[in-house]
């Protein structure tokens, strides 16, 4: 029972920022830019936030400014993406290249430096019962998490400005003709995934393991965009995706602490096995024709008006 | 009709001048409330240029626009929509992946809650027949039915003048006539409908004004009904028509291409599967396949030319089983084929035409030599295509890209032709293509088969199918009709095989009696 209860505590850890990164991406590509640079953009938030954290222990501003490192990388995206239409896979990959090693520049001198772990948001005395402590122990970002899955999901299929972030996704001349600033909605969407990553990325020196280590990320970036495509592109899909991940990858933590029946796969594999899931994931869904159908059209592609 | 009511819109002198071009010179006429005006020209003729003025995509050089006798500068569309003015558009501006609904409500300037929307969608489609599901998905709907929601999406503004941009070249015979219906309505509440097109007959039954361009001129403003024909056509391309030249009761040869219970699934989730397709092609005949766009047109050519491989004894080229050769080993066989998008699949856009020609003409006219391009071969081949088949071109060397449509499909057509194919595959010969390109595509074509080809045309225009073809077939949701002969064809019957699964069948009470 306590291991039961233990588990799914260290599973909420670790999906919750990749449930954060995924949601922002969900949101870019919902609108058509695919970013590559989840990963670059986590780490700029991860150095961030552990930078402000270790300097004044306030855990909120240093979400803040993790997210806001994000969105500030992002602009570099969006602006060689969208004002120069320059193409968006190889701008993605060189974002995610810029972030790692510009977080291990500006984390040089705060490596093996302890920050604290942030607070539960609620008081222990909730969390006594081992019951209650699997819904009242965690901090801040598993319960926005969960409230962002909701409120994309509304803004998506239940708002004007959601309306237009799809019909811009999907296509973007007829968006442009009615009268939509197609680059303009695009800003808006990739500056969100930005502050997404970033804030993601500052959940790692903050939840998880409370100092800055280069690429401490760990490619769980990569994750995020795969699961994107996995949930395709449905924002409660990706809710139910991001939990198998972190599932998957804290039984690797437990194989690797010898526990019992699951050390029995050598805990290489588990580590191994997010991504392989992922590739498989991934073919399984190119194979199935349906799925790719849900795609945003004009995912990818850049935006040059016809007129 | 009352001649002492100002007119609805008025155009004096109005002038565009593109670089290079002049667009619009000098162009005046005038529309009155609740009359249908035809806006009649060729491609390039100026009709387009001068509707976006109107609606506010552009701003004319010089001249002046009246509007109810007064006048106004249409900034923008939606100056133009606030004024009153609705467009339908050739080319949708639809949404696929989102709703009829979700549709309507991007269109919309003024933000109205759905469930009120939805309302008024409702009671417009009900007041002029044009019934649609508003929750279905645009990408499950026929090219009728996303016309449907661009005329709901127009008439909800109210409009007193409604532009209809070449509406009917996607439509069956059927969808055509609930258009007319539907803005024969429109006109007799008083709303003014100004009707680009260059299909003449329709012209005729729907309009009482017609005014004719040509090289951004106005040539003529008359009454369709006094009119005939040819006469507008001459007006239309400015010299006299060329007719078409073909020998009455041709004696067909021995069976060159036989298609038997062909059967493939849709290749993708918006394609159509084709159902046991039977036909037979004989030297010198040429068969047409008629359809609305989407109904396993683009499968059958694709199976017929190469590029989805089938069961071999379902394609048989003379007595050969071919159905699961390669494109190139068709060509080897004697079949060519032209696809009908032509930049892209027929041509590459950034090759020079003379590199184009060695793509598909390679094997029969010798331009590859152990695995060598010969480039003068090539060059000469491609010289001969642009001579024979006056494609105004700079040379070989100009890429294929740099034609203009018309242009690019008779280099396309050229190229293959020259071939002396045994069988041509050819789909929507003339799709976007001049009147005077037209026929001498149609020319070609009849020529080729004088000469002892079996050719297949794939064509959404019923006219040239009728005009140009001995048999005739139509396809619908995969399946083909049987053959008939096109003098023993009446529209009616095509019309109604065309619209077998499509556009219609939900909407039954719409169709005129």
């Amino acid at each position: 029972m306590d291991l039961t209860l233990a588990i799914i505590v260290t599973v909420v850890g670790a999906s919750t920022p990749i449930l954060i990164a995924a949601l922002g991406e969900l949101v870019v590509e919902r609108s058509g830019v695919l970013n590559l640079g989840v990963e670059g953009m986590m780490l700029i938030g991860a150095i961030a936030g552990f930078v402000v954290q270790f300097h004044t222990g306030n855990p909120y501003l240093a979400l803040l400014c993790g997210a806001a490192a994000g969105m500030a990388s992002s602009l570099i995206f969006g602006f060689l993406t969208l004002s120069l239409s320059a193409n968006q896979t190889a701008t993605g990959l060189a974002l995610t290249i810029f972030g790692t090693g510009f977080s291990a520049l500006a984390g040089s001198s705060y490596s093996a430096r302890p920050v604290s772990l942030m607070e539960p948001l609620f008081p222990a005395e909730l969390a006594a019962h081992p019951v209650w402590k699997v819904l009242f122990s965690y901090s801040f970002p598993v319960y926005f998490s969960f409230i962002m899955v909701v409120v994309i999901w509304y803004f998506l299929h239940k708002t004007r400005a959601g309306l237009i972030l799809r019909a811009v996704g999907e296509n973007d001349q007829s968006a442009h003709s009615i009268g939509y600033s197609v680059i303009g909605v695009r800003y808006m969407a990739v500056m969100f995934g930005g502050a997404m990553a970033g804030l993601a990325g500052a959940c790692f020196p903050l939840l998880l393991t409370p100092q800055w280590a280069e690429r401490m990320t760990a490619g769980r970036g990569w994750i995020a965009v795969a699961l994107v495509v996995f949930a395709s592109w449905k924002p409660f899909r990706l809710l139910a995706g991001a939990y198998l991940f972190g599932l998957v990858m804290t039984m690797e933590l437990y194989a690797k602490a010898g526990g019992g029946v699951l050390s029995i796969i050598p805990s290489e594999l588990w580590a191994a096995l997010p991504y392989i899931a992922t590739i498989v994931v991934l073919v399984l869904i190119s194979l199935r024709r349906d799925a790719s159908t849900n795609a945003p059209a004009c995912l990818g592609k850049p935006f040059l008006p016809s007129n | 009709m009352d001649a002492s009511m100002p007119h609805r819109l008025e155009l004096i002198g109005i002038t565009k001048q593109f670089p290079g071009v002049l667009a619009n010179d000098n162009i005046s006429f005038s529309v009155r409330p609740g009359e249908i005006h035809a806006l009649l020209g060729e491609n390039g003729a100026g009709k387009s240029t001068l509707v976006k003025m109107i609606y506010g995509i552009m701003q004319p050089d010089a001249g002046e626009i009246r509007w109810n006798g007064e006048r106004v500068t249409i900034a923008n569309p939606k100056a133009a929509r606030a004024l009153g003015i609705g467009m339908v558009f050739q080319h949708f501006s639809l949404f696929e992946a989102l709703t009829v609904l979700e549709n309507i409500a991007l269109g919309m300037d003024a933000k109205i809650p759905a469930r009120e929307l939805e309302g008024r969608i409702r009671e417009v489609m009900t007041r002029y027949g044009l019934l649609l599901d508003p929750h279905r998905t645009v990408a499950t709907l026929s090219v009728g039915e996303r016309q449907r929601i661009e005329i709901v999406r127009a008439l909800l503004l109210d409009p007193k003048l409604l532009i209809m941009d070449e509406p009917t070249s996607v439509l069956t015979p059927q969808e055509v006539e609930q258009l007319f219906d539907v803005l024969r309505k429109l006109a007799a509440q008083g709303c003014s409908i100004l009707y680009i097109s260059h299909k003449l007959h329709e012209i005729k039954a729907l309009c009482d004004t017609a005014t004719i361009l040509r090289g951004g001129k106005l040539v003529d403003t008359c009454d369709p009904r006094q009119e005939t024909s040819r006469s507008m056509a001459e007006k239309m391309i400015g010299g006299g028509l060329k007719d078409l030249v073909k020998a009455r009761d041709r004696v067909f040869g021995e069976p060159r291409l036989h298609v038997n219970g062909l059967s493939m699934p849709a290749p993708d989730h918006f394609g159509t599967a084709l159902k046991n397709v039977c036909f037979t092609v004989r030297a010198g005949e040429i068969f047409g396949i008629a359809g609305v766009a989407g109904n396993g047109q683009n499968e059958l050519l694709l199976a017929m030319d190469g590029e989805l491989p089938t069961d071999p004894s379902a394609i048989k080229l003379g007595d050969l089983p071919a159905g699961a050769m390669s494109p190139s080993a068709r060509r080897r066989h004697g079949l060519s084929s032209v696809p009908e998008e032509r930049n892209g699949h027929g041509a590459v856009g950034v090759f020079s035409l003379s590199d184009n020609s060695v793509l598909t003409a390679r094997e029969r006219p010798g331009m590859v030599n152990m695995g060598f391009i010969n480039f003068g071969a090539a060059k000469t081949y491609t010289r001969k295509v642009i001579a024979d088949f006056s494609v105004k071109a700079l040379g070989a060397g100009s890429t294929a890209g740099s034609l203009s449509g018309g242009n690019l499909q008779k280099y396309i057509m050229g190229r293959e032709i020259l071939q002396r194919p045994s069988v041509l595959v050819v789909s929507q010969p003339t799709w976007g293509v001049d009147a005077g390109a037209a026929a001498a595509i149609h020319q070609a074509i009849l020529d080729l088969a004088e000469a002892g080809s079996a050719i297949v045309v794939i064509s959404q225009d019923l006219d040239e199918l009728l005009s140009l073809s001995d048999t005739l077939a139509v396809i619908n949701g995969g399946q083909l009709s049987p053959k008939m002969q096109v003098g023993d064809a009446s529209i009616e019957e095509i019309g109604l095989l065309m619209g077998g699964v499509h556009g219609n069948t939900e909407a039954p009470d719409a169709i005129p009696a």
